[in-house]
């Protein structure tokens, strides 16, 4: 008995709990399916259901990651002056586009009606709103790096830290 | 780890590598990525997300679902034991919807960077060499796609965009036990895994699926990284809260829609669902207005004047709306326990309240007894000392404790209070 058990374990490639889990969860996957399967446009969600994970694994991640790779090239690594300038342009960056994927609709002046419809008020692009966070960003990045920069130099010519 | 059933496939598939795997892995470079790092974001997701499972699912039972008004209607048994949702405390749907949405808006950086943290382990070669391996990848696909999905259909309707196409509800409701059971096997897969990275006491456990083979140059420490993601959060937070506050604090929701107040005075505060866009004219509220009240086999009616020279109760409640934003107002009108009692049902099981505008999903909708016999659930007449505006249901609004506020019917037409069955 003990055997087989292991046996199957093997076969397998986990224990018990790991299979009783993973059916827990393929179970309320596939009622939650079965019951939206009866909703209109079910197909559709379906479609975004995997479009979220292609449009973030190879496409967002995809581009970010180019654009920091030539971030670094552009600013250097070594010294600590110049990796600091890369942290500060790289922080505001990300901060921008955080800020855009969050808040797309307002920035790119979607759903005009159904926003109209729902506050009573006529929307208003958020562009220029987004525009003035994203600068306040890099410009507080900035003056922190100038504030920094002193300490930074310092570091840099000390021997023996050079490239550190 | 030695390969599960059927060995040769694995073997097989470990043997032929698709071109180009072995570049990807080498350039995976970030020295930042291991199991420390991953477990620290996995962490902050465990302790945080379960808050906006259980909101969000409080939510669904807010509408009350024993009416067959919460969306969608047709769950089975994905959804809570049925209860009456409570209207004290009266800040409590406020509560509830701010965190499940603030605090939805607020981990989306913690999300974006624990994918992050593990990318490289989508691209590993073989991708897997057991069918329970297969499994648990399938259910990865469940998770990444189920958090993905609720947080863009969740942050897409908020903002009124509803560009895709299918029903909000619908989506974000079965979309959430679709992920909900792919957290729980992560969780309980991955947490020995979690507890073994985060000991201090120990070395960092060997994972050379996320451990750089030849790490880049340190740019930023692990510290660092961490600071990053918080301060995005922060960001976040910082540009949302707003929408659930009143004052000239509420303005800090920068790039939200409810970030505006949409006027001057009394009746300056947040509207959801204009007059205009419910379609009520101005020939329906004026003077020809009645309010009829129905139960006990009876009808009676009252024009505004008749409502105004009731016994008067003020109260302050806020209005909070399933998209996270709240509001709180001073509201005057008569009781509802006491409509109740006119129309000749003084302990009603129900109350099934009809508005004036035809087509909206929300033109009706039935309250508890609790709801109806809460002393500030009011037919509200007047808003801050004022005459409730077009926008806000004049000639007459419900607002109840606790109750969503889409539920808080406007333009009130008609109320039906329903006797027990027993």
């Amino acid at each position: 008995m003990g055997d087989r058990l292991a046996r199957l374990r093997a076969d397998y490639g986990a224990g018990a709990p790991h299979a009783l889990v993973l059916l827990v969860c393929f179970t309320l996957a596939g009622a939650a399916a079965f019951y939206a399967a009866g909703e209109a446009r079910f197909w559709r969600m379906v479609l975004w259901f995997g479009g979220a994970v292609v449009a973030h694994d190879l496409i967002l991640f995809p581009i970010y990651a180019a654009l920091d790779r030539r971030l670094r090239r552009a600013t250097g690594t070594a010294p600590a002056t110049r990796r600091a300038l890369l942290n500060h342009v790289r922080v505001p960056a990300l901060g921008t586009a955080l800020l855009f994927l969050v808040f797309l609709p307002g920035i790119l002046d979607l759903g005009q009606d159904t926003y109209q419809a729902a506050t009573g008020q006529p929307r208003v692009s958020y562009a220029a709103r987004w525009l003035a966070v994203s600068g306040a960003l890099f410009v507080l990045s900035a003056v922190v790096l100038a504030v920094r920069r002193p300490g930074l130099r310092r570091r840099d010519r000390l021997p023996g830290r050079a490239g550190r | 780890m030695s390969d599960g059933a059927p060995r040769t496939l694995w073997r097989k598939l470990d043997r032929h590598p698709p071109p180009g795997v072995e570049a990807v892995r080498r350039n995976w470079r970030s020295p930042l990525r291991g199991p420390r790092l991953t477990s620290v974001f996995g962490l902050v997701l465990l302790l945080t997300l379960p808050l906006v499972i259980i909101t969000g699912l409080l939510d669904y039972a807010a509408y009350g679902p024993q009416f067959d008004q919460a969306f969608p209607q047709n769950v089975g048994w994905l959804r809570l034991p049925p209860f009456d949702w409570p209207t004290r405390p009266s800040w409590l749907f406020r509560l509830t919807q701010g965190l499940h949405v603030g605090l939805g808006i607020v981990l989306i950086p913690v999300v974006l960077a624990k994918l992050w943290s593990v990318m490289p382990k989508l691209f590993t070669w073989p991708p897997a060499r057991s069918v329970a391996q297969v499994l648990e990848r399938l259910s990865l696909l469940l998770l990444v796609g189920g958090i993905l999905f609720e947080i863009a259909t969740g942050v897409l309707d908020i903002q009124y965009a509803y560009l895709f196409g299918f029903d909000f509800y619908t989506a974000h409701y079965f979309g959430a036990w679709v992920f909900i059971g792919a957290f729980v096997a992560h969780v309980v897969i991955k947490l020995p895994t979690l507890v073994a990275a985060l000991r201090r006491s120990r070395p960092e456990p060997v994972d050379p699926d996320l451990v750089a083979s030849r790490p880049g140059p340190v740019t930023l420490s692990r510290r660092g990284a961490l600071a990053l993601v918080g301060g995005g959060s922060l960001l976040l937070a910082a540009l949302t809260f707003g929408q659930s506050i009143d004052g000239p604090l509420r303005r800090t929701a920068l790039l939200l829609p409810r970030g505006r107040n949409p006027g001057e005075g009394p009746n300056g505060f947040q509207v959801n669902r204009s007059a205009a866009a419910a379609g009520i004219r101005a020939a329906d509220t004026g003077p020809a207005w009645r309010l009829t009240l129905t139960g006990g086999g009876r009808t009676v009616q009252f024009d505004r004047a008749a409502l105004l020279a009731m016994g008067q109760h003020t109260a302050r409640l806020p209005i909070a709306c399933v998209e996270g934003w709240s509001t709180m107002q001073t509201w005057s009108g008569v009781r509802l326990a006491d409509l109740a009692a006119l129309a000749g049902v003084p302990d009603p099981a129900s109350a099934h309240v009809r508005s004036l505008e035809q087509n909206g999903l929300f033109r009706q909708a039935t309250l508890q007894s609790n709801q109806v016999a809460d002393r500030d659930s009011l037919l509200a007449l007047r808003v801050n000392g004022v005459d409730l505006s077009a926008d806000h249901g004049f000639p007459a609004r419900v607002i109840v404790p606790a109750l969503p506020g889409v539920h808080c019917t406007k333009w009130v037409a008609t109320i039906d209070f329903r006797a027990g069955d027993g």
